[in-house]
């Protein structure tokens, strides 16, 4: 066995192992902590894969901002979590057990089994770029070739926030949504909601920017202003806005709005919905991309929020 | 056995833990997690099959790629609105699971 071949051999049992942690740990706080481990870990599985923006996104989203929200949710649930004891009887678990095994069996032999030749846009998407002035072929599959996606997930993402916010009990709605640590009053988290907010806001900015040509983008740039508006938040240093807010409402769906109407005017401009006129492609996108940012930033830190509480005064 | 093979196989493996977990645990923030373990499983084999598919003097198929930058955001909404969900319903006085709070302590309910 090459070295290679067991650097990742390596990665593959340690995701395996805090998966499995993740499912097994009797705890769901320890549960949690093993999740973001997972997520880190499959990150690195992405940048051995060659998917560079992707591993920035997972650490970003899928192990940062997910770990945020569920291990505030597993600290909140923790004394009712402690009543469950019963476990579903032992040959149910075996079915499980049987019936899962079966499930990665089948899928492991369906990627044993790929063609040989595998089919590929990779020649299509690089031929076609130079159009959108972007040299990041990602961004120009999420900026442009399939924008329609983009769009859809932006909706998706105002829409959860619409069912986050819609959960609030009656009085919470002129309220504000509370993300106190519970150590907020502790130096160190202070400090660094002091101290990083600047320069993150540079690295996303620099993220969202450099996107065009390199690994980053509008998705992983808002995620870490996102992170950075959720540490102040955290830290208690600032308040979250009441979501009754005109300005916050107009910032939600800013981005949306501009994708919808850019691509509307495509119609008129280059003959298709969402299809930019060539010359000015890349401004365009980085048109469409400012407000997105803002958006996605806004909507990810307020879904790590949650509902918005009843406060005291008006 | 190549790396991106490798990697391929433990997709698989991720689906069937996290499937097991979904199945078995009957605590709703375990089965959250549980279900974003299948998601991801999903999206890894999605970059096995982007990095077969290296042409063009690219590593990977950016196609795939971005399909799965998308995914993981989507993934983060849903988990976002599962969780405030379990949070609401434990607030209205439901337990972590969808029993009652006796069944969750083991207690057999007396006949009725």
């Amino acid at each position: 066995m090459s070295f290679e071949l067991s650097y990742e051999l390596l990665v593959g049992l340690l995701v395996l192992t805090a998966a499995a942690w993740s499912v097994a740990a009797r705890d769901t706080y320890s549960a949690t902590v093993g999740f973001v481990s997972y997520g880190l870990l499959i990150a690195i599985m992405w940048m051995q894969l060659q998917a560079f923006d992707v591993a920035l996104a997972e650490v970003a989203i899928g192990s940062g901002l997910t770990g945020l929200l569920l291990l505030s949710a597993a600290a909140r649930l923790r004394a009712a979590e402690a009543r469950v004891t019963s476990r579903p009887p032992v040959m149910l678990r075996i079915v499980a057990a049987l019936a899962c095994t079966a499930v990665s069996v089948s899928i492991a032999a369906t990627v044993l089994r790929l063609p040989e030749s595998a089919p590929s846009l990779a020649g299509a998407a690089v031929g076609a770029l130079p159009a959108t002035g972007l040299g990041n072929p990602v961004n120009g599959v999420l900026m442009a070739f399939r924008a329609f996606d983009t769009l859809l997930e932006k909706v998706v993402l105002v829409l959860s926030l619409v069912g986050v916010w819609s959960l609030a009990p009656e009085p919470g709605w002129s309220g504000r949504p509370r993300l106190l640590h519970p150590f907020a009053d502790d130096g160190v988290l202070r400090f660094l909601a002091r101290t990083l907010p600047p320069i993150g806001l540079l690295f996303g900015a620099h993220l969202m920017w450099n996107g065009a040509d390199e690994p980053g983008g509008a998705f992983q740039g808002a995620t870490v202003l996102a992170a950075m508006w959720l540490l102040v938040l955290m830290a208690g240093l600032g308040e979250a806005p009441r979501i009754r807010e005109r300005w916050l409402r107009v910032a939600v769906v800013a981005g949306p709005m501009t994708f919808i109407t850019v691509g509307l005017a495509g119609i008129g401009v280059a003959g298709a919905f969402l299809a930019y006129p060539e010359p000015h492609a890349k401004s365009l996108i980085l048109f469409v991309e400012l407000p997105m940012m803002l958006t996605i930033a806004l909507v990810l830190a307020l879904l790590v929020a949650g509902p918005p509480e009843p406060t005291a005064g008006p | 056995m190549s790396p991106t093979t490798l990697f391929g196989l433990c997709g698989a493996a991720l689906v069937g833990i996290g499937l097991y977990g979904l199945l078995t645990d009957s605590r709703l923030l375990r089965k959250i997690i549980a279900f974003n373990l299948v998601g991801s499983g999903v999206f890894l084999l999605f970059g096995v099959i982007a990095r077969r598919g290296a042409a063009a003097e690219l590593f990977g198929d950016p196609v795939p790629q971005a399909l799965v930058i998308t995914g993981i955001v989507v993934a983060f909404s849903a988990t976002a609105l599962a969780v405030a969900l379990l949070l609401r319903l434990h607030e209205a006085g439901g337990g972590a699971t969808f029993d009652t709070p006796a069944d969750e302590a083991g207690v057999k309910r007396p006949d009725p």
